[in-house]
């Protein structure tokens, strides 16, 4: 599964974490993410999102 | 101690810093002040503290207003310790019926002074809390420059709290935009926005784009840092729109460091180059120059040249330096090219067209290596890329006017 980093932060959304703060269970890939998933940091939206090296 | 009311009952009760010279790296050769503005009313606010070192001064200014007990909520407007260190003496000593931050401000909170038993109240995004016969709205502005950023905007006032958003760090007795030197003014606003809010631009364009659609009337500013702005609220949300849209002057830059003096004869026939095409230069050695004052050229300028000579096969420490820390603050839309002396390898300059490669500098050339010393044809070489870049710059202005 593929990690995703911020571009305006620099968080990495780990699809084996997910964002349980957000409802978002652990082992979910970044594809399947809701339209309206935003950066739990900083808010930034999904498309603001690079896969992480 | 003096206290400054900056609209009926609104109380600027921060700090002025006169000794702080380094701000994490920062020059502030005109030291900074740390805001803090006490509103009484209904329920009386205090919108965000001072460094720790400074929370007497805090402590004494509230107490001329009003008895710091009689303080009912705290906003923290942004949890950086500047604004912060003397939260945990004041929560102590006011024993406040609400801290309010954003959720953001929460968590940081929590991480910096760990203490879950304060009586946070966390506040959803364009929440507005009623204080009497004014009311306090809450615009989230995450990352500007923190994730727990916000700005406190009084409607009845017209008062945008801004945090560190269009703040200076200059020290001063005055406490508005209209009592000091403005040209002063305005390069410690550029300093500022240049060396904190550079790398969210985009963040900066969409906050003044959201400002503008609401059509939030704002008559007053008030910074964490700096003087309050109110007679030049206009020029100040120009200056924004301009260094957020990356609007550069017809100007170029060459900066460098140089060991034996042979990159800085390079660098001064580079610049003889640019000024010889009418192209504004400023030529800036990194051992003179501070990085953050090199980073206020940077902001406006359309053309940067860098220049280092090879130093164990890679650059002079503080080259690496400033390439890190001016590639963190994500210029954009410059026009980059490399130069540097050598001995036997001469790896400098790749290095710094990886590093603007990274940055995506528009390279106008591949770099010029001169082997030790250079000759009066090998300076003429430099003289021609500095031709060359002053007439790049020169075009790519005329095609964003």
């Amino acid at each position: 599964m593929k990690k995703y980093r911020c571009s305006v932060c620099g968080y990495i959304y780990d699809p084996e974490n997910g964002d349980p703060d957000n409802g978002v269970e652990p082992g979910t890939d970044f594809e399947d993410l809701p339209d309206d998933w935003s950066c739990p940091i900083c808010g930034a939206s999904k498309d603001q999102f690079e896969p992480a090296e | 101690m003096q206290v400054y009311e900056i609209k009926k009952d609104i109380y600027w009760v921060g700090a002025v810093d006169w000794l702080v010279r380094d701000f994490h790296g920062y020059s502030t050769y005109r030291g900074s002040t740390y805001n803090a503005y006490l509103m009484l009313g209904e329920k009386n606010v205090l919108f965000d503290t001072v460094k720790h070192n400074l929370c007497s001064d805090l402590v004494h200014r509230i107490r001329t207003v009003i008895d710091p007990e009689k303080i009912d909520y705290i906003v923290v407007n942004h949890v950086e310790m500047d604004h912060t260190g003397s939260l945990p003496a004041i929560v102590e000593m006011v024993k406040p019926e609400k801290i309010i931050c954003s959720k953001m401000g929460h968590k940081n909170l929590l991480a910096h002074f760990h203490k879950p038993d304060w009586p946070y109240h966390i506040i959803e995004n364009n929440e507005t809390i009623p204080v009497g016969n004014r009311s306090i709205q809450f615009m989230e502005t995450r990352m500007l420059h923190w994730p727990d950023s916000m700005f406190s905007y009084i409607p009845e006032e017209k008062l945008l709290i801004s945090q560190d958003g269009f703040g200076q760090h200059l020290g001063t007795s005055e406490r508005f935009d209209d009592e000091v030197d403005l040209s002063e003014l305005m390069y410690q606003a550029k300093k500022y926005y240049a060396n904190i809010l550079y790398l969210y631009s985009p963040q900066v364009r969409k906050l003044l784009q959201h400002v503008a659609d609401i059509g939030l009337e704002v008559d007053m500013i008030a910074p964490d840092h700096g003087v309050i702005w109110r007679t030049h609220v206009d020029r100040i949300l120009k200056a924004y729109q301009d260094w957020s849209n990356h609007r550069a002057a017809n100007k170029a830059l060459v900066v460098y460091d140089t060991m034996w003096h042979s990159t800085e004869m390079m660098a001064k026939a580079i610049a003889d180059g640019i000024e010889s095409t009418g192209t504004s230069m400023q030529l800036l050695d990194l051992s003179v120059n501070h990085r953050s004052d090199v980073m206020t050229e940077v902001l406006d300028a359309k053309g940067v040249c860098m220049g280092c000579p090879t130093l164990n096969n890679g650059l002079l420490p503080r080259m690496a330096g400033f390439l890190m820390y001016m590639k963190g603050l994500r210029p954009a839309r410059k026009l980059g090219a490399a130069f540097g002396s050598f001995g036997w390898s001469g790896e400098a300059v790749k290095h710094m067209n990886k590093a603007m490669e990274d940055m995506k500098f528009d390279l106008i050339h591949d770099g010029i290596k001169i082997k030790y010393v250079p000759t009066h044809d090998d300076l003429k070489v430099c003289r021609d890329l500095g031709v060359l870049m002053g007439q790049k710059v020169q075009e790519a202005v005329k095609e964003q006017q």
